[in-house]
């Protein structure tokens, strides 16, 4: 059963993006865009959650942060970077302080374009997540199983 | 025989009723809000999904005291559809949120301490009503049996309203609903990462919302203690009881523990006791 197609939880972090993007991020938890219809929900904590959703660019002071929350979400989990700065650093990009997008820390799984990125392609980016995160799933299950044979194997060898 | 009937029904149905009324209410506050809503069966996906996550363990000893919460609080419920002694179902109940703030404090995170810290204060807060119910029950029905009081040919409400008006102002502390969420909350609702909940994750995290709906049925079971003598007017007076908490969730900012605590030694001191006091008065052939 795939319960973590219809269960995603999101946990939203403001890397260093100008707050465009957050507030566009926030208003897909309004009546108007409803994502709680799709089983969505809004956590703050890393532990609860499935979908790391950063908008903003890396820069010297939350490069850690960003990893040691990625670090802390439990299998299987997916990022979405929102907006042109959280892609490649953006309008910031120049700045002496910009590393540039997400994945110079992390691993991105799905890119939203925009400056800001608009609430329905930020829903879109959720959903295409969803797919990979489904997929994820699947490999770690075929993983947690090959691994168990193994140990079976290895087991009845001695 | 009936009582192990019913002990049998609650831990298999339990969960059922208490996922469908968790999905009702998040239906229902979605519309108070004017949004669609999740599925009705939501809460069901949700804890699925936890099941199917990996379990970040951070000390292996908060899945056991998890697991004591689970089961403790599955043990007071099926002892009270069993009809059982309802002194000793209170103190199972309390016993159960002991493990769980237990749980909470034995791994290193501030954020899960200031939780289990709260859960503390909201223990201390609906104790003491949830007693002077027991005890009023008792006063009306002369007997702490749960049997005895759903068999009983008395209105119990009418001798009970104050006790019963505390009992609800509690209920508030217990459903973990806002204004008095202070050491976790619902979904959508954040305060202090997720307090007490902080450090669970996955199975582990599963476990804490099965062991919720448990509770809550168990409650509803608890209120309808007071319409017992009509079963028609108890399950309509226990269902227009929860919408009123869902509307009060839904139009209350989050207190202060400070206003959770005086809530409810206020609901036992007043509502509670002078309801008991004038009771007894009453019995003992003041009227
Ligand atoms: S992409 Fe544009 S709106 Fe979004 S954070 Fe960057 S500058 Fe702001």
């Amino acid at each position: 059963m795939a319960f973590l197609k219809r269960s995603p939880w999101i946990l939203h972090y403001d890397a260093s993006s100008c707050n465009g993007c957050d507030i566009e991020v926030l208003a897909c938890l309004t009546p108007l865009y409803d994502v709680e219809r799709f089983g969505i929900i809004n956590t703050g904590n890393p532990k609860h959650a499935d979908i790391l959703m950063i908008t903003g660019g890396i820069n010297e002071l939350n490069r850690a942060v960003v990893r040691n929350l990625y670090e802390q979400m439990p299998e299987p989990k997916v990022v979405v970077a929102i907006g042109a700065c959280a892609a490649t650093g953006g309008i910031f990009r120049e700045c002496y302080n910009i590393t540039g997008g997400i994945d110079k820390v992390i691993p991105v799984d799905v890119y939203v374009p925009g400056c800001a990125a608009r609430p329905e392609q930020i829903i879109d980016g959720v959903v295409t997540a969803l797919g990979i995160l489904e997929e994820k799933r699947t490999k770690m299950r075929g993983n947690a199983q090959t691994k168990e044979e193994a140990r079976h194997a290895a087991g009845e060898s001695t | 025989m009936n009582g192990l009937i019913g002990a049998v029904l609650f831990l298999i149905l339990a969960p059922v009723a208490g996922g469908l009324i968790a999905g009702i209410d998040r239906k229902i506050t979605a519309r108070m809000q004017g949004r669609v809503g999740p599925p009705l069966l939501q809460p069901f996906y949700d804890v699925g999904k936890l099941f199917e996550k990996e379990n970040v363990v951070v000390t292996t000893a908060q899945n056991f005291y998890v697991l004591a919460y689970l089961i403790f609080i599955a043990l007071s419920g099926a002892l009270f559809f069993a009809g059982g002694d309802l002194l000793l179902i209170v103190f199972a109940f309390t016993l159960a949120h002991v493990f769980l703030v237990l749980g909470a404090y034995a791994v290193h995170s501030p954020y899960s301490h200031i939780g289990a810290e709260r859960e503390l204060i909201q223990l201390m807060a609906y104790e003491p009503m949830v007693i002077l119910a027991a005890v009023g029950l008792y006063m009306v029905t002369n007997s702490f049996y749960v049997a005895d009081m759903v068999a009983t040919t008395v209105p119990v409400i009418l001798y009970l309203p104050g006790v019963f008006l505390g009992f609800v102002t509690i209920l508030t502390i217990k459903l973990r609903k806002s204004p008095f969420d202070i050491s976790t909350s619902h979904h959508a609702h954040q305060e202090i990462v997720k307090g007490i909940t902080t450090e669970f994750s996955g199975s582990t995290l599963g476990q804490v919302e099965i062991a919720h709906w448990y509770e809550n049925v168990f409650l509803l079971g608890f209120l309808y203690l007071f319409f017992s003598w009509n079963p028609v007017i108890g399950i309509i007076a226990v269902a227009i009881t929860y919408a009123a908490e869902i509307f009060v969730d839904n139009v209350t900012a989050r207190a202060r523990w400070q206003a959770a605590l005086k809530s409810g030694w206020l609901a036992a001191g007043v509502l509670g006791l002078v309801n008991l006091a004038i009771l007894s008065y009453m019995m003992t052939g003041g009227v």
